[in-house]
Formats: structure tokens, sequence, C-alpha cells
């Protein structure tokens, strides 16, 4: 099946109703309520949500106010894509019956990182390779933000959490992300991306295509959390971005097992010169601090480098 | 009405089959697995409708069913033992959902040490999650209790999942005979396909499965303690239905022999069974002996138990299930419970019997009833006693 | 007693809230009507407002597609180019619109004022 990735202009989407409505009560600044919105503006046919237990989902449904337009279910931590299953069985089961009469239907399935990498990546996994219509997002803010800041297996190399603080013998978590996007695309399911809310015109026509795939789709989007990862609210967007310019959150795609940069990664894989070094982005964030105070360790800079260095020129392999 | 012979794994999923439901999600485990592969067959043959999905574990079955049921489909699934503790947060996250799942239960017992043999503790462990509770005696009541479950679930009344045990490999691997009901009977039984009032909807969104925060908690979860307590009256009016329609007439509360008894036997599941040949053999020796066999364990119909005990001299329960550091066993705390305050109070000898599978034969509930006769004609009650046990 | 949140108006909404409704008038499940987070405020959390320069506004859209809370419509100016409006009633301060307003040569068309 060949998938097409839309082109859209910001103009464009301004018409777009938005699904996620104001009065939730995620922090001021949350980037995760930057990518909900964008989110919802992709949606063009009828759609279900359901919602990992994290922050998201808590903030947005305090009962009784909930922020999502759209049918919407939470139901546990770790399950959302085997509830995500159940639902697209349901959906194909009573559409032949005549029972279900609203057509095609989108499905999507949010979770953070405890309900993806660590929690809830069983589900996941079963819920891919039994190929169900649905499309799974993502949103990575580096730790298990809504519980209270602790590590997970998607909080980056030297961060310091609650679970992995940046102590007198031990600076922050010792061990690197897991490369969920990769395990994911291991999975041999039709579309795979990485997407981020700073640039939302990629970032929507990706859950488009995704929603738009027949059969599994996966979008990792980086939505920093400007508590956890300490830095002021009003630069979630601008240190977000920095993740992708510094290639720690590299955009792609992985469409039927190939791999294609997305615009602001091929940019700097044309000019390698844009490709900023991670200490840019490491020393205006709060849970890096130890890399620079009281002293600055250059030791551990480096190897969250060469870590990023590595995965880099890897992806760079896989898009020849 | 062609009877056919099946072990009581088979006669459930010929039950399910009868039913057609919009979607299964299961995961094997012993002594369920037959439920699961005769389903797969009908599926592949296209004998049904259904929406197989094979879940990667039994947590993921359950919570593939309360996404399923949100969003209207009827639901089946089936489990046992380490499947159900696996899967146990969202058992109790599906009543309070108010999705009418119904679950098929070869009770098996719970590890460790690790058993594949059949025990109720398993099923025991729903007690308190909302969910209504059945056990079947033979394999026609496990082919039956199937069906009518869903009518019980899905009665706008009520709106809770429904486990509906059968006792693993006594029942579950043994061979019956029963007369199956037809797709054509079940459907019309009941009343068509479901039809979800509360459910996602892209036509009427809503949300489900919020935050509570103290303020709201409490009045969420009386709600499902008040959906249980509207079973009751539901769960008497299906068990009437049934009874017009196919001639079994079932009672939340059974009895055997209990018009001039002066003992009784008390139990759950296939121990009914030989309780009744025990009781037909002490009644050719003259004893005043019946048994009263709980078929609805939740909701509990206390009421149902305290008369059939007005007269009794003693009361001896017989527990396929165990429970420790307790005043008793686990069935036997809700009889005494209803005992308590009415002014009915038979000596109670309590046994516990079966655990892992172990055999109890007819003359052991002969050996059983004169321990306890004799208990109660001191005028003492026997304290829970694990039958079979060797020191 | 509504079953349904579906079936639970504006009007009700509002009541429901105020009254704080019991379980008996609760619609089941814990579910809720949708978006009705539309009527809790969350403005009262800010510490500071962004107010427009229009001057300085080139219509990038950006503020609008960054906002994490609804809190900016974009509306037709009388120049015929689209303008951020802010609403205060969810703005929570948080300064994104602020820090990524690229504005017109430099000079910014939000800024971020202490309330």
């Amino acid at each position: 099946m060949s998938i097409e990735l839309p082109k859209y202009k910001l103009k464009d989407l301004l018409d777009k109703p938005i699904f996620f409505s104001g009065g939730h009560r995620l922090c001021a600044g949350c980037a995760a309520g930057t990518m909900a919105r964008q989110v919802t503006m992709a949606f063009d046919k009828p759609t279900m949500i359901v919602n990992a237990t994290g922050c998201l989902e808590v903030a947005s449904t305090i009962y009784p106010f909930s922020a999502w337009e759209v049918p919407w279910l939470h139901v546990a931590f770790e399950n959302v894509a085997a509830v995500a299953s159940g639902i697209e069985a349901a959906i194909k089961a009573m559409g032949r019956k005549g029972t279900y009469k609203e057509g095609e239907t989108d499905i999507i399935a949010f979770g953070g990182d405890g309900g993806t990498y660590d929690i809830g990546f069983q589900a996941l996994s079963g819920a891919l390779e039994r190929g169900h219509d649905f499309l799974y997002i993502l949103y990575d803010n580096g730790a298990y933000m809504n519980t209270g800041i602790q590590r997970s297996g998607g909080t980056p190399f030297g961060a310091s959490t609650t679970t992995s603080p940046a102590g007198s013998v031990i600076p922050g978590k010792h061990q690197f992300r897991k490369p969920i996007t990769d395990i994911v695309a291991a999975h041999r399911i039709p579309f795979v991306a990485t997407a981020s809310p700073a640039y939302p015109e990629d970032l929507i026509a990706k859950v488009r295509a995704g929603l738009d795939v027949r059969g599994p789709a996966f979008l990792h989007i980086e939505a920093s959390c400007n508590r956890g990862q300490r830095f002021d609210p009003s630069k979630s967007i601008e240190y977000v971005r920095l993740a992708t310019e510094t290639c720690i959150h590299p955009l792609y795609a992985v469409i039927n097992g190939k791999y294609q940069l997305s615009r602001p990664s091929q940019r700097i894989a044309d000019d390698p010169s844009k490709k900023l070094p991670v200490e840019d982005y490491l020393k205006l964030e709060g849970r890096w601090r130890h890399f620079f105070k009281p002293t600055k360790r250059t030791d551990l800079i480096e190897i969250f480098q060469k870590d990023i260095d590595e995965r880099w020129e890897e992806l760079l392999k896989k898009t020849k | 009405m062609v009877k056919i012979a099946v072990t009581g794994d088979d006669a459930v999923a010929q039950a399910a089959k009868a039913v057609n439901p919009d979607v299964v999600a299961a995961y094997p485990i012993t002594p369920q697995t037959i439920i699961v592969e005769r389903f797969a067959d009908f599926v592949a043959d296209g004998e049904v409708d259904t929406e197989f999905v094979t879940v990667e574990s039994e947590h993921s079955a359950m919570s593939a069913c309360v996404g399923a049921s949100s969003a209207g489909a009827r639901v089946f699934t089936s489990s046992a033992s380490a499947g159900i503790m696996l899967m146990y947060e969202i058992v109790f996250i599906a009543a309070s959902s108010r999705t009418p799942i119904v679950m098929a239960i070869a009770n098996r017992a719970i590890s460790g040490p690790i058993n594949i043999h059949g025990e109720e503790t398993d099923q025991m462990l729903f007690r308190d999650s909302g969910w209504i509770s059945l056990f079947a005696e033979d394999n026609q009541e496990a082919h039956d209790h199937t069906i009518l479950a869903f009518k019980i679930g899905e009665h706008p009344d009520v709106l809770l999942p429904v486990a509906v045990g059968l006792d693993g490999f006594i029942l579950s691997h043994a061979i019956e005979g029963i007369e199956p009901v037809s797709r054509q009977e079940a459907l019309d039984f009941l009343g068509g396909e479901r039809v979800a009032k509360l459910k996602l909807d892209t036509t009427k969104p809503l949300s489900i499965g919020l935050l509570h925060l103290p303020d709201y908690y409490m009045e969420a979860r009386a709600q499902v303690r008040d959906a249980q307590e509207r079973s009751r009256k539901v769960i008497l009016e299906v068990f009437s239905e049934w009874e017009k329609r196919f001639g079994r007439k079932y009672n939340p509360v059974e009895s055997y022999m209990m018009e001039d008894a002066e003992y009784a036997f008390l139990t759950m599941g296939s121990s009914a069974g030989n309780a009744r040949t025990a009781i037909d053999e002490l009644r050719t020796k003259g004893e005043k002996v019946g048994l009263i066999k709980i078929r609805v364990y939740r909701p509990f119909f206390g009421e149902h138990v305290v008369n059939l005990c007005k007269n009794l001299k003693g009361l001896i329960t017989i527990e396929r299930s165990h429970s420790f550091g307790g005043p008793g066993g686990i069935l036997s705390q809700d009889i005494k419970s209803a005992l308590y305050g009415t002014g009915v109070s038979p000596l109670m000898a309590e046994y516990t019997i079966g655990l892992g599978g172990r055999d109890t034969l007819i003359r052991d509930y002969h050996i059983m009833y004169n321990r306890a006769k004799e208990a109660f004609n001191t005028g003492k009650n026997l304290p829970i006693y694990w039958w079979g046990l060797r020191e | 007693m509504p079953a349904l949140p579906t079936d639970v108006s504006d009007e009700e909404f509002k009541e429901w809230v105020k009254e704080k409704w019991g379980y008996k008038k609760l619609p089941m499940a814990g579910s809720t009507p949708p978006g009705s987070s539309k009527f809790f405020k969350t403005g009262d959390w800010a510490a500071q407002r962004p107010k427009l320069i229009i001057e300085n506004c080139i219509s990038c859209l950006k503020c609008y597609f960054f906002c994490p809370d609804n809190a900016i419509k974009m509306v037709v100016g009388i120049d015929g180019k689209h303008h951020p409006e802010f609403d205060y009633f969810y703005c929570k301060g948080c300064g994104v619109c602020a820090n990524e307003c690229p504005g017109r040569k430099g000079d910014t068309a939000i800024v971020m004022e202490d309330l």
C-alpha cells in the first residue's frame, strides 16, 4: 500500500476544528497540550481516542471536566494498545453485522513514557503484531512526569529524575534511551514516524498519514515538560525544537520499512554544520544542571554526544 | 432435543457459539484452553461472526474486552487462576465501566505452588469486584449459565460483567450429555444483538474513565453497589424466563431434600453433585439430610440461605476454596454473616476439600457427615478442617 | 435522572457542578459530556498575560499552533489579515506565544505583561 505524507501549510490548517478544548489542567506551557491540539487538527472522519494513565489523561479529565470532544476512554496505565485493539475489533464486528453504522472510524491510542516504553510495552507489541488498524501516539517527555518525574526507559542519559537523581556518587540516569521507534519499526508495521509540536505542519501530516494507513501506525512525539525537565514554561516549544536541531530527536518516517528524513532533519543531513552540539540543549534544562555545576562534566557531555552521533549516523545509513 | 456429549469447556464454547458474540479476546490457560481452541475452530470455519482477538496476555484480554464492550459490542472471554489474577486490575474496572462482559472461568487452584487442577479460589477473588458470579454443578449448567449471563449482565438496570464458573478438569474436561441451545434460541432469548446505550459513539461523544478525586469517587462506587443490588430482581426474572423457554428451572440458591432435613450439606459447583449422591445413600440409612447449593455467589442471596436453614440442627459447609487467617472458609463467612441476627443459628461444621484438584470420594462425604453429626450431637461446632490433608 | 452524559445539557452540567450531584443523579460509569472542561476557568492561574502589538504581527499563525490551551483565536483584522485574539478565561500566562513570536523584523508582536 502506498503511503503519502500530505503537505500542509499552516494557513490551510487554520479552519480545522480542534477536538481538545481549553480548561484542561495541564501545566502552563505543557507541550503535550500543544501536541493534543495539533493532533486533533488532523481528524477528517469519526474518531475515537483511548488514553493511557499519565499527564495527558489525568490533567485533561478531572471529573467531571473532560477536554475531549470525541469519544474518549481511559482504562488503565499499561494497556492502552490492548484497549484500542478491543475497540477496533468491536467496530469491525459490529460493522459487519450492521449494528455499527458510522462507517470508517479512526482510532488513536495515546501513551506516555510509562504507557509505551515500560509498563505498556507488552500491550503495544502485541497490538502491533496482531496488525490492528489504529494509530499509537507516544508523547515522550522523558520520564513518568505525572507521578512526579520518575525515570523511564525513555529518559535520556544523565538526566536527573527522582528515581535516578544526580547524586554525589551517581550523576543521574546511567542508561541510555530505549530506541523505541526502531523497536516499533522492527515489528514491520506500515508506518512509523517521529514528530514534534515545534513543527506543526509535519506533525499534523504524519497524524493524518498514520490514521489513513490500513494497519498499525506509530508516532513518537517529543513533548517537553517544563516542570520535570526544569525550565521556564515559555521555552517549551523552543527547547523541543532544539532537541531536533541537536539530533537528539531527529524527525523521520519509516514508510513500508523505508526510512526517510523529514525536512528539519534532512536540512541537517544535507549540511552537517547545521547540527548543533548537544551541549547547547543540555545546558538549558535543569535536569542536566549537574553536568555544568559545580564543575563542568565534559566526560558525561561527551558520552551523551557520542551516543547521539552514533544513532544519527545509523539513521543516515538507513535513509540511503 | 438431541443431546450431545461434550466436555464442560466444549459446552461453554457451544454456548458462546450460539450467542455469536461480536468480540472474543482471550488468552489460553489450562484448564480453559479448550474453550478458546474450540471457539477458534468456529471462527476459522466461519461458523461465528466474531472478531477473535488473540491477545498476548490475560491483562490485555480483559483490557481488549473492556474496550470492545465500551464501544457497544457483545463480548465473551475466558480465563482461570493465574490468568484472572493477572487481569485482576482490569476486572474491577470492567465492573465500574459498566461493561457487561461474560467470562467463563474453568476454576483452577491459584499459585503457588503452581497447580493446574480444579479449585474455586480463583473465582472467589471476584467477590468484591462488582461482578455477578455463578457456579455450575454440571456441563448443562455451564452451558446454560454462559447464555443467560448475557441477559443478566446486559439488562439496563444491571450493566455488570458476569463470571460463569465450572470446576477445572472435574467439569471442564469431563464428558457429559447436554441439551445444547441453538443460535436461534439463544438470540431469541437475548432479544437479538446487543444495543448498548452507554458507549463510545462518534455521533454522541462522551468521556469514560476520568480521574475521580475524593469528592466524587464514593458516588461512582455507589453506582456499582446499587447495580449489584438491582441485579437480584433481574436474576430471578431471567431464571424464570429460562425455565419457560427451556424447561430447566434455576434458583440462586438450590435445595435438595431440604423439606424435612435436620442436617444439610452446603456447597457450590460440582461438589453438589457428589453431595446429592451421598445424601441419597444417607437417606436410605434413615438420615434426615439435604443439600443447599449456592448457584449465584454474588450477589449473595442470604435470605434464601437463612430460610433453608430455619429447621436445621447442623449445617455442613463444603468448600473447594481457601483463605488464610480468617474466621473460617470464604463461603462460610458469607453464610455466618447471613445468619447473624436472624435467630436462625444451626451448628456449623466447615470442611475445605479438593484443593489443587485433590479427589474427594462419595465415601468421604459420608465420613465428613458422621464426624460433623457427632460434634453436633454434643452441641459443638466443628472448626474448619482440610479434608484429606496428610500431616 | 440522566443515565447518559449525552442527555445532560450545558445548563444542567453547570447545575451538576454547582450542586455536586449525588450518585443517583450522576450519569453512570463516571462518564461526562464531551469537552465539559470548557466551563473550567484556568485563566486565574496566570501571573502574566500576553498583549498584542498588532503593527508587528506578520500573521505567521505560529502562536495559534503553539498555544497549549485554546487561549488564542485567529481573527481577521481590518487589514484583511489574521491576528491573535487572546482568551483570558483559559490563558495560563505560560508565555510560549510571546517566546515563539518572530515579530516584524525582530520586533515581537506579543509581550507578556505582569498582572
